[in-house]
């Protein structure tokens, strides 16, 4: 196994007012391809900061943090975005899709940054729908499915670009716990098949699904195990 | 991301809030659509009026004597010592740039019998030159000559009003007419012109030599003067400049009257093309203030439309975010939202384009003007409607396009 992701005293602070804050407090780790990982800690823990810095929506303040060979301290904005594009899948927890559009085009949304041909498009959007149990759904606006068929709608999204790692933010934190367990048995398979999972949730229930929980704590890793 | 997809991102988006974006445009039709007719009318006027000038001729100019003293009281215009032919002669020989001089003396409401029809018309007495110079087009028949003016015959020229009044509409010449108890021969028949601006009939007319109407009906005689005419007209040639006429004209005439240098003129030399056009800067500039009002208008539109941008932005805060996460680039925020705000102003520019278009021909057939929408206009809508959209969705989409994707994120 090669690594996927490598952070070497990563720091980042935030200034509010006049008051300076380690949100990330000297953090080293290596995480390798087609691990599954939660990285788990208390709000203000900081884990929160750490996907944002993993997923090029933020940049770190200082040290370094390597990601799929990409040095996520010194990307332009241009590969920034094909970076996001490409790379990276996000799942949140309130979902994000946008309103009044199908579930096809919604998960075709990457696509269209990645400039993908429309036919194409389609056909990749109807594949992953397909793959995720939605493909007689296809054309449902979100205000016609179930938070846990919107869930699945938006990991088609994240995987239509067969990104390297899924990165998934309190994946479950909108849904009740029967369909919080159908959405982590979706992950469950998802890494089977090779990909690099990655969650972030505060909860212990979510996070035994992945083979190594990382905790953090004040901005610093407190605890890693597997 | 291309631009047909963003124009139908841009579509979809203005699509689902329909009766907002509708709302939004209103300000840019009514703006577009004012600008439309104001143009239009003004643009009718200005061309009513060079219309109007040229029935005259365009290159008129009018001498007539000034106005006479009595005891110390001022007359009327016209009232002085009248220019006469020999006025009309040296002007003809001794100005330069000039294609044509003609006097006029009038012999009002004199009968004219055809058969058993009896008409009462002006008689009027000109040169040759005088068709030319009003732009009296000869229709049927023949003007008549230099020579014959010099002998008195007696030839007419009649207007339509007169074919259609005495003649019941058959072509009269050839014919004998009694004008005034003497017998005259039609020669010739003028183009019709129409009604002037101040409702009195051109075409009531019959043209005549100016010695003939001179001698047989004592038109215009004064016991000092020999040969006064009421007025002289003069056409200025194409490319020369009317004011050095107008002087030159003056120099000839003042030295001919005998006027002192320092005294005033007894006599005015005036353009009438000038005098028209004098008349007319009022109202256009009467139409200028209503062009800018409609720009106001317009200004006013673009406003409300960026207004409904910020809010746009604003509410899909969320959306903006995700979209960054998925790999828009900030240029592609920038480019939806300046797009949406393009295709909103144009969609109303059109809208616009068709009701002042429609506001125009109503105009027109309400006041029977004759005014012709340019095909310009059309450019002008969409022109002015994308550079509103430009301007005023400038800011919304630059702010767009710097969110914090984390922050647009988290936007409750």
């Amino acid at each position: 196994m090669t690594a996927l992701i490598e952070c070497r005293d990563l720091v980042k602070t935030y200034t509010m007012g006049d008051m300076t804050i380690r949100a990330l407090d000297g953090v080293s780790l290596t995480i390798e391809e087609g691990e599954y990982v939660a990285i788990m800690g208390s709000s203000g823990s900081g884990k929160s900061t750490f996907m944002n810095l993993l997923g090029a929506l933020d940049r770190p303040t200082s040290g370094m943090l390597k990601v799929a060979g990409e040095d996520l301290g010194t990307l332009g904005p241009e590969e920034v975005a094909r970076f996001r594009n490409r790379t990276i899948g996000f799942v949140f927890q309130q979902f994000n899709l946008l309103p009044r559009t199908s579930a096809v085009e919604n998960v075709a949304l990457p696509l269209v940054y990645g400039g993908v041909p429309n036919a194409e498009r389609q056909r990749r959007a109807l594949v992953r729908l397909e793959q995720l149990g939605l493909g007689k759904r296809t054309d449902h606006q979100p205000s016609q499915l179930s938070g846990g068929q919107q869930q699945r709608v938006a990991i088609a999204r994240a995987l239509v670009n067969d990104p390297k790692i899924l990165l998934a933010d309190e994946p479950t934190g909108a849904l009740d716990s029967k369909t919080s367990d159908d959405i982590m048995a979706v992950f469950d398979q998802l890494n089977r098949e090779g990909i690099t999972v990655i969650l972030v949730t505060h909860e212990q229930e979510v996070a035994d699904h992945a083979r190594r929980q990382i905790v953090f704590r004040d901005g610093k890793v407190v605890e890693d195990r597997t | 991301m291309n631009l047909l997809a963003s124009i139908r991102v841009a579509l979809t988006a203005l699509r689902i809030n329909a009766l907002r974006s509708s709302l939004a445009m209103l300000g840019v039709i009514i703006g577009v659509a004012s600008v439309i007719v104001l143009v239009s009318i003004s643009e009718g006027t200005k061309q009513a009026v060079e219309a109007q000038i040229s029935s005259f001729g365009a290159n008129l100019l009018i001498v007539r004597p000034g106005t006479s003293m009595f005891g110390g009281r001022r007359g009327g215009g016209g009232t002085g010592t009248p220019v006469t032919d020999g006025d009309a002669e040296a002007i003809r020989d001794q100005i330069s740039g000039i294609d044509g001089v003609s006097g006029e003396v009038n012999a009002s409401s004199q009968s004219v019998v055809f058969g058993g029809v009896n008409w009462s018309t002006g008689l009027t007495g000109v040169n040759p030159d005088f068709f030319e110079i009003r732009d009296w087009v000869i229709e049927e028949g023949r003007a008549f000559t230099v020579e014959e003016e010099q002998s008195a015959r007696r030839l007419a020229v009649v207007g339509q009003t007169i074919i259609d009044e005495v003649f019941d509409g058959a072509n009269p010449v050839g014919q004998s007419l009694r004008i005034g108890g003497q017998q005259f021969e039609v020669i010739g028949t003028v183009a019709a012109k129409g009604q002037t601006s101040f409702g009195s009939d051109q075409d009531d007319v019959v043209f005549a030599p100016l010695s003939t109407v001179r001698q047989r009906f004592g038109a215009s005689e004064t016991p000092t003067v020999r040969d006064p005419v009421q007025t002289i007209y003069v056409a200025v040639g194409d490319g020369e400049s009317t004011g050095r006429v107008i002087a030159d004209i003056q120099d000839l005439l003042r030295l001919r009257r005998g006027i002192q240098p320092g005294a005033e003129d007894d006599f005015n030399v005036s353009s009438l093309a000038e005098f028209i056009r004098a008349r007319n800067e009022t109202e256009s500039q009467l139409g200028l203030l209503l062009a800018v009002g409609a720009g106001i208008v317009l200004l006013v539109g673009g406003i409300g439309i960026m207004n409904i941008m910020l809010v746009s932005v604003t509410e899909r805060t969320r959306e903006i975010g995700l979209r960054l996460a998925v790999g828009a680039r900030a240029s592609d925020i920038r480019n939806q939202f300046l797009i949406e705000s393009i295709v909103l102003c144009v969609t109303g520019g059109l809208i616009g384009l068709v009701v002042g278009v429609g506001g125009t021909i109503a105009y027109a057939n309400v006041g029977e003007l004759d005014i012709a929408v340019n095909p310009g206009i059309v450019a002008i809508a969409i022109g002015a409607s994308a550079f509103v959209g430009v301007f005023f969705g400038l800011y919304p989409a630059h702010r767009a396009a710097r969110l914090n994707p984390i922050e647009a994120l988290r936007f409750e």
